[in-house]
């Protein structure tokens, strides 16, 4: 892929990003930060992409280690999100209060 | 049949296959995020987002090259096993109240990660190996650098962002005196861009020089974060998350990977979105937060301890529960020392007993009631208080003057009421919960100890409010069961 085709998909998924979160409730903040979080965890893709191409040891143990951080980010950061968004899905079911859009059929 | 099984392997290792994977990896991060902005969809938004990112690393590992060598495969896994060994754990085990730093851990990994990719990129780019074409070694030289340093901010500012949250560092501003710190951020700076820019006109590795990168960029992360107060570190874990955002698309660039260009630069946009968000609903702004501690200029705290306002007046768990009782409506505004004290059973109880004797109820939530946006929200919601119980702040604040007593639990700046009319204070103009306008106020406190912010609150001063000193979950059972004797 040609540097320019790079750069055109970087600012398009800008302005996805901005266009995504323009509206959200203060309640979801917290878990929001901790899922876009943990999609960051894609650098593990990096290391993985990497690893056959490493020589010598540093190389090799930047790596794993590079592997092991990105896969604490991913799994952690979606765990944890779940658990935060679970506590929310455990209250009674309330009537739908109207205020937010509702589910699909 | 091995003709099949040929054909089959080398189908799913075509590069479209491969970049169509990604696609759809992508896509789903993009879907799954936009359902966690609403309270309905975040659930599976967050598992759609997870689904998404499995494909992503399973089309990785299908790309033609990537477990080439013996001993790939087994390093990939042994990072992979350990990772997730580490990570399960610390998210399962993590109580809720330590979210916040459990965060900027995560956050801190990923761009610890993104540092260390960006010193191997770097390395390769000189070396006449792998899949770069080294027609153009800026290609990958130039969001390698940036990357290297951008995720050494990250790693070492989310690490003492943690430090703070935790409570191993003092959540106080430690700033150098006067000009010194911005000097140094700003010489630190300079370092990391200069050291990047003899690199990238570099035409062999020099390995001091990234090091020398990566070395600057953790002592600007340092220099960046330890001068910001605790209260600020929502923020401040927000804005390091955009940062690992960008560096991770930086690196996508450098890998022609477009999975990672696109997460990343979503990441990056959002946070950044997202951080000004939160720097908003605290009346503060990012340029400000990152400039200097909060209220840095105030050596004491504004209207400190050395300032007499007269006797606080304490009261006891019988005392309330009997102004409690005949109350029309009780408005209960928790924060921080509730989630401490793990009280939200507890306050749930209080509620239930005092509904059941005919009062009205109501949950005032402050949006940075807390540690991070949400958090009492989350808290609450755990100790199954109805959703519509819930009031934001706007919400709130015309209903204190019906309030009859108003119970503050473990909130401490957020009821400041010298935000609202003491200019000289640091947090002027951050909107508060207005319980100052109820008929009386209750503060259930450990100890006379200013909040995270490290300001006096006038609150406690004022006639109509008592103070019930204590351990919050400790003095809310008090109450419920005093109650409960009515």
């Amino acid at each position: 892929m040609t540097t320019i085709t790079e750069i055109a998909i970087l600012v398009l998924a800008a302005f996805v990003g901005f266009e995504v979160i323009s509206k959200v409730p203060n309640t979801l903040h917290t878990p929001l930060m901790s899922g876009t979080n943990a999609i960051h965890g894609i650098v593990l893709l990096g290391g993985l992409l990497l690893m056959h191409e490493a020589t010598g040891l540093l190389e090799h143990v930047l790596l794993v280690i590079a592997v092991i951080f990105g896969t604490i980010n991913i799994i952690g950061g979606f765990f944890v999100t779940d658990r935060m968004l679970g506590m929310f899905k455990r209250k009674p079911e309330l009537p739908p209060s109207g205020e937010r859009e509702g589910q699909k059929k | 049949m091995t003709t099949g099984v040929i054909f089959a392997t080398s189908f799913v290792q075509r590069a479209n296959f491969i970049d169509a994977l990604y696609i759809v990896a992508f896509s789903l991060f993009i879907y799954g995020m936009s359902g966690l902005t609403g309270p309905r969809t975040a659930v599976p938004g967050n598992k759609i987002a997870a689904v998404g990112m499995f494909i992503a690393v399973v089309a990785t590992l299908l790309t033609p090259h990537v477990l080439h060598g013996s001993s790939t495969p087994w390093l990939i896994a042994l990072g992979l096993v350990l990772g997730t060994a580490v990570g399960i754990p610390a998210a399962r085990n993590v109580k809720m109240t330590a979210m916040p730093q459990m965060v900027a851990l995560f956050n801190g990994v990923g761009g610890g990660a993104v540092a260390l990719i960006a010193w191997v990129e770097y390395r390769h780019a000189f070396v006449g190996v792998g899949v770069h074409t080294h027609l153009y070694p800026e290609k990958v030289m130039i969001p390698s650098l940036f990357a290297a340093i951008v995720g050494s901010i990250s790693f070492w500012g989310s690490s003492i962002a943690f430090g703070k949250l935790q409570e191993i560092l003092p959540g106080r501003p430690m700033k150098l005196p006067g000009q010194a710190q911005s000097v140094l951020n700003t010489l630190l700076l300079v370092v990391c861009a200069g050291s990047a820019v003899v690199l990238a006109a570099g035409t062999h590795s020099q390995a001091l020089f990234i090091l020398g990168i990566l070395v600057a960029g953790a002592a600007l992360g340092l220099a960046m974060v330890l001068p910001i107060g605790g209260a600020d570190m929502p923020v401040v874990i927000s804005l390091l998350n955009a940062f690992t955002g960008l560096s991770a698309a930086a690196t996508g660039i450098a890998l022609n990977n477009t999975a990672m260009i696109v997460a990343g630069m979503i990441v990056g946009a959002s946070g950044t979105i997202l951080t000004n968000l939160m720097a908003v609903a605290m009346n503060r702004s990012v340029p400000a937060i990152v400039a200097g501690g909060f209220g840095g200029e105030v050596a004491a705290p504004a209207g400190g301890p050395a300032l007499d306002r007269g006797p606080v007046r304490a009261t006891s768990a019988q005392d309330v529960a009997i102004q409690l009782y005949y109350a029309r409506q009780v408005v209960i505004a928790p924060g921080y020392g509730m989630a401490v004290a793990q009280a939200q059973h507890a306050v749930r109880e209080l509620e239930k007993a005092l509904e059941e004797k005919g009062v009205t109820v109501k949950y005032a939530i402050h949006p940075v009631a807390g540690r991070m946006p949400g958090h009492m929200n989350v808290l609450l919601a755990e100790a199954d208080v109805p959703y519509d119980l819930l009031k934001e702040m706007d919400e709130i604040n015309p209903e204190f003057s019906r309030t009859d007593v108003t119970l503050v639990i473990g909130a401490n700046d957020v009821t400041n009421p010298a935000a609202k009319n003491d200019a000289s204070s640091p947090i002027y103009g951050m909107p508060i919960l207005e319980v100052d306008s109820s008929g009386s106020v209750i503060v259930l406190k450990r100890s006379m100890a200013s909040g995270f912010a490290g300001i006096d609150n006038p609150l406690f001063y004022e006639p109509k409010t008592a103070m019930l000193f204590g351990d919050a979950k400790h003095s809310v059972s008090e109450i419920t069961s005093e109650v409960h004797a009515l």
